[in-house]
């Protein structure tokens, strides 16, 4: 049985209050990875939006050990984390590195990859805002073609973004998945199956950002689920090399379409000048990974 | 045991001495001092040292996890990461491995990680040069690691252990320099001591501060420069009281180890001299300093000297960080001219050890003119005659002139 708001369970890892922003959708996911983790784990963070959401020493708001490390080490320190509990007999504590998109995409990549390489013990999260939006909204890798940034100001970024869980799942990792904070059920059970997994698991989760994206705090949700229902977003899990459309991904592909790009797109402040090219090639993006897609899903 | 001879030297009627590299040397400290992590990326002339642990992990004869991993600025998050649970964690570099490292070197300091590294050093690129000087490790003075350079094989073996219990008495890093390939590479009489000993001598490490769920703690968030309240309204330190704190520990590390040092001596029957050793001091009117190898390659300058009717002398620079300032300042007290060798260089200024030894003595009211040279740089020889040779231009200089003598090359040749 998929979780649901209904049947998660009620304790609390997050404080009331923190620092993120107004609608930030990772807060939504940090809720819903500690609850998925039973509160028995080591974070591993760099400088990211999840640094300032976790709040300024000597205050937290989390209630969840974090050990915040360099910018490009994550998944090196959280391996050195797994290989510590290791030697002295700590198994029993989940090892979760999580970064932002440019702590995964660009700067942490040499360190995922090569923990990844290993098959560390580390369960890796990437919460994907697209782009280094605790320093201002500067591109990634990982910011989709089009999108204005300060550092593509004009035009918008000119490359489609970087494809970070193809990558990992070419590390012949045991468990590769993403996930949305709009659709918190799904990205519950996919941690609760990370976590009694062992070696690398990485999850890549889209994470609606207010102020970098230009849309209204209330409406994150709502962007989450178009995300995925236009397909910019897939939702799926690789299992040992097997890969399944999960959650609305799976009966978006069952039954139904996907909605236009231009759809999600046009809410978004950091579209608001792209070219109908733009757009044009964003969807032909869409539409070619969703028929790749649909053809690796199996039942 | 080993009978002291002179300063730098030993001999030994101990069978259980082999006869090691200074690689060797580290590798075999590490594994008495029982290392639980271990991370580890080739560089030369470093890489025998992690060979010879993935060695003794792979059979069996030392229980830790070897991490092979894709760089140095990985292998020093593997320790932090390691180090943060509460295990003991060891790796090795040089120069450009260092380097890369640099951000993680500040890290781990900043946190405050009783992590011991192996140094080996050598040359900076660009150029390329994989031989020895000690630019690599003086290029991290100001990180607020311990640095203790060594002389030989056995003050290498014998400082990784002391090292540790350094660090994890003060939860400070140490850097244990040594010069590569001069030390790195050559065989020397080493006595390795019994697991036995070197257990009464260190014991398990204790970690102050230990991630786990069971109780909570957010480890390097953001902190700001003034104090602020906890959740219970305790005023908890600022940045700027956190690095007074690291600053004042570094300062207080002074008398650390040359406590660790005497312990040692008192469990091994063998010391290094604590801060720094020294050679004919006591009626020496000029000095010869330098740090490492370079130091013991002074003795032989100064017996040369002495036959010459040079009352002449050896510092030998163990501590560099903390810089045992009035410890050196008082054993150089009554000579008449400090000639300071550094196989490193601050650049548009001069040696840094010159550099410190010039600050030590300020504002004393007597104290020797402090002449400095430049050697050994990409590895270029220097032979004890150059460092008469050297010597003997600034006796001659004090001759001549007085104030502020420039800094000198050794066996340039431009």
């Amino acid at each position: 049985m998929a979780t649901t708001a209904l049947t998660l369970p009620e304790t609390e890892y997050m404080l009331p209050g923190n620092r993120a922003c107004a609608g930030c959708g990772l807060g939504i996911a940090f809720r819903h990875i500690t609850k998925a983790l039973d509160g028995k784990c080591i974070f591993v963070v760099p400088a990211s939006c999840l640094t300032v959401l976790g709040g300024m020493y000597p205050t937290s708001s989390v209630t969840v050990p974090i050990m915040n490390c360099a910018f490009p080490s994550t998944a090196a320190s959280a391996s050195g984390v797994a290989a510590g509990l290791k030697v002295l007999g700590r198994e029993d504590t989940t090892v979760v590195a999580m970064a932002g998109d440019g702590g995964t995409a660009d700067i942490g990549i040499q360190a995922l990859s090569g923990a990844a390489e290993r098959n560390a013990n580390i369960l890796y999260i990437c919460y994907d805002n697209e782009g280094y939006m605790n320093t201002g909204t500067q591109r990634s890798g990982s910011t989709p073609l089009g999108a204005k940034t300060t550092t593509s100001p004009a035009l918008g970024k000119c490359e489609f973004p970087k494809d970070v869980p193809a990558i990992l799942e070419a590390h012949h990792i045991p468990y590769v998945a993403t996930a949305s904070p709009s659709y918190p059920g799904d990205l519950y059970d996919k941690v609760k199956k990370a976590k009694d997994l062992r070696g690398t698991r990485y999850m890549h989760l889209n994470a609606p950002c207010p102020s970098g994206w230009q849309f209204a705090p209330k409406d994150t949700v709502e962007l989450g689920r178009l995300a995925v229902e236009t397909g910019v977003f897939l939702l799926y899990e690789i299992e040992d090399g097997v890969f399944r459309l999960t959650s609305r991904s799976r009966a978006l592909a069952k039954q139904g379409a996907l909605k236009p790009v231009r759809e999600f797109l046009e809410l978004q402040g950091r579209f608001s000048s792209a070219a109908d090219a733009a757009i044009d090639a964003v969807q032909e993006w869409v539409n070619q990974r969703w028929k790749r897609a649909i053809e690796r899903h199996a039942e | 045991m080993l009978r002291k001879n002179k300063g730098a030297r030993t001999v030994t009627t101990n069978p259980d001495v082999h006869i090691i590299t200074g690689n060797k040397a580290a590798a075999e400290a590490a594994r008495l001092c029982r290392v639980q992590v271990i991370a580890a990326y080739p560089i030369t002339p470093q890489s025998s040292v992690v060979e010879n642990l993935a060695k003794y992990v792979d059979s069996g004869v030392l229980d830790a996890e070897f991490i092979a991993v894709e760089s140095e600025h990985s292998a020093m998050s593997v320790l932090i990461g390691a180090s943060m649970v509460g295990a003991r964690v060891f790796t090795a570099t040089s120069a450009n491995g260092l380097a890369y490292m640099c951000e993680q070197i500040h890290w781990v300091a900043g946190s405050r990680l009783p992590i011991v590294m192996g140094c080996v050093n050598r040359a900076l690129a660009a150029p390329w040069n994989v031989l020895n000087d000690q630019q690599d490790s003086m290029s991290m003075r100001d990180a607020g690691w311990i640095q203790i350079f060594c002389r030989n094989n056995q003050e290498i073996l014998d400082t990784f252990i002391q090292a540790f219990k350094i660090a994890e008495t003060t939860h400070l890093p140490v850097m244990v320099c040594y010069d590569g390939y001069i030390l790195s590479h050559t065989v020397m009489p080493v006595e390795v001591p019994t697991q036995e000993a070197v257990d009464a001598f260190l014991p398990p490490y204790k970690p102050h501060t230990v991630l786990d769920p069971a109780a909570p703690r957010n480890i390097n968030p953001v902190t700001l420069a003034d104090p602020r309240p906890n959740a219970d309204g305790v005023l908890c330190h600022g940045y700027m009281e956190l690095r007074h704190l690291h600053h004042a520990a570094l300062r207080e590390a002074i008398d650390t180890i040359v406590a660790v040092d005497n312990e040692f001596g008192a469990a091994f029957g063998r010391s290094w001299g604590g801060l720094y050793w020294d050679y004919l001091r006591a009626d020496a009117e000029v000095l010869l300093m330098a740090a490492g190898s370079l130091a013991s390659e002074a003795t032989a300058a100064v017996d040369a000297l002495r036959e010459a009717g040079v009352k002449a002398g050896v510092i030998g620079l163990r501590a560099y960080r903390p810089f045992p300032d009035d410890a050196v300042a008082d054993a150089v007290a009554a000579a008449k001219v400090v000639v300071v060798f550094d196989k490193s260089l601050s650049y548009g200024y001069e040696g840094p050890i010159c550099a410190d030894l010039r600050a030590a003595l300020h504002g004393r009211a007597t104290s020797p003119a402090v002449h400095g040279y430049i050697g050994g740089l990409g590895g270029r020889d220097i032979k004890a005659r150059e460092l008469v040779a050297a010597t003997c231009e600034s006796i001659e200089w004090m001759k001549k002139n007085t104030g502020r003598k420039g800094t000198g090359w050794v066996n340039l040749q431009l």
